[in-house]
């Protein structure tokens, strides 16, 4: 493959993932502000930005720690919020499999939703790109983004720090909650999943806190799987 | 919050280490093997799942009221949900849900 090509995929990647930091940067920041009002430290904050790089995991997480919950419910909770990411690996791995494992290694690392969606698009686009322009497409859709998520996070945590003590943010976590829930409502079956989960958390709220989501969660994920299976 | 140092590091080195086997798995070890269609179809409603769930109770009982049903903070969540859904941005939403909530209590 000349160089040229490898470049232009490399671009093309870059700029289709512009529009996303649009999105990605403020998230970013004001999961630095809510994660230090909660009581992380700054380089704890930034950490988990750098580490986990999931919004909504890492504000599930942090939410139930401020619950205090125990700290498997926290994980569980978190990881399973993630566990759509072992779908999007599933789906790339026609596309990616081929690449290196050290090329794949770094996919993974950068299999975010933004990658993945602008990913997948492109690779079904164009099924006979070679592997190389696959990759290359795929880490330039978050060269800029996973930098500017941790700078984000991070000024996010130091704006955080600077606020008064007992400034009115109770309500800031149920609304990044439920903005970044609501477009995920795209059918009858996540609408189903979605008031399932509401009415099974709300009945067993009297359970330690974080133990009734769980069990509200898994309810449903099968009320969901179940609607789609019938409708289809 | 009441946890050690060293247990929100712990908490966030799994995490990360956890997220990142999950987006490993198929591209890393799998191989060609496709996953089970029942595996898939769950896997597709963990967000909506979970998260609903998670704030549901934080809207119904805030914690500001001491747990007590509150309309001006149910208004706000329900201008974040429709707000969020119907231009399907996550941003629009937010927006939306904070000027409510605070224009409702700058009034009240």
């Amino acid at each position: 493959m000349a160089t040229t090509t490898r470049n232009s995929a490399f671009r093309a990647g870059f700029l289709a993932g512009l529009p996303f930091l649009l999105i990605g940067v403020p998230f970013a920041v004001l999961f630095g502000v809510v994660a230090t009002e909660a009581g992380l430290s700054i380089t704890q904050t930034i950490g988990f930005s750098f580490l986990v790089i999931a919004g909504a995991s890492q504000f599930t997480a942090i939410q139930l720690m401020t619950e205090n919950a125990p700290v498997f419910i926290v994980l569980a909770a978190a990881l399973a919020v993630n566990l759509r990411m072992a779908m999007y690996s599933a789906s790339l791995q026609p596309h990616l499999g081929g690449a290196t494992l050290p090329q794949r290694a770094l996919a993974a690392y950068l299999n975010v939703d933004a990658s993945y969606a602008l990913g997948i698009l492109k690779f079904e686009e164009k099924p006979d790109w070679p592997v190389t322009d696959k990759f290359l497409y795929f880490c330039g859709t978050m060269v800029l983004m996973f930098p500017l998520w941790v700078i984000g996070t991070w000024i996010g945590a130091a704006a955080g720090d600077a606020l008064p003590e007992g400034l009115d943010l109770d309500f800031a976590m149920p609304i990044m909650f439920l903005a970044l829930t609501a477009p995920m409502v795209k059918t009858l079956a996540h609408l189903g999943a979605a008031v399932t989960s509401i009415v099974g958390a709300l009945l067993l709220s009297f359970l330690p806190s974080g133990v009734g989501i769980l069990f509200a969660a898994i309810v449903a994920m099968a009320v969901g799987a179940e609607i789609e299976r019938r409708r289809t | 919050m009441s946890y050690s140092d060293a247990t929100i590091w712990a908490i966030i080195a799994i995490l990360g280490v956890g997220t990142y086997l999950i987006r490993f798995s198929f591209l890393g070890l799998v191989g060609d093997r496709k996953m089970p269609d029942w595996v898939l179809r769950h896997l597709r409603y963990t967000p909506v799942a979970i998260l609903p769930g998670l704030v549901a109770p934080l809207v119904f009982w805030p914690k500001a009221t001491g747990g007590d049903p509150d309309p001006v903070r149910f208004a706000a969540a329900g201008a974040t949900v429709v707000v969020a859904w119907w231009t399907k941005n996550m941003l629009a939403g937010a927006a939306a849900g904070a000027v409510t909530l605070t224009s409702l209590l700058w009034m009240t």
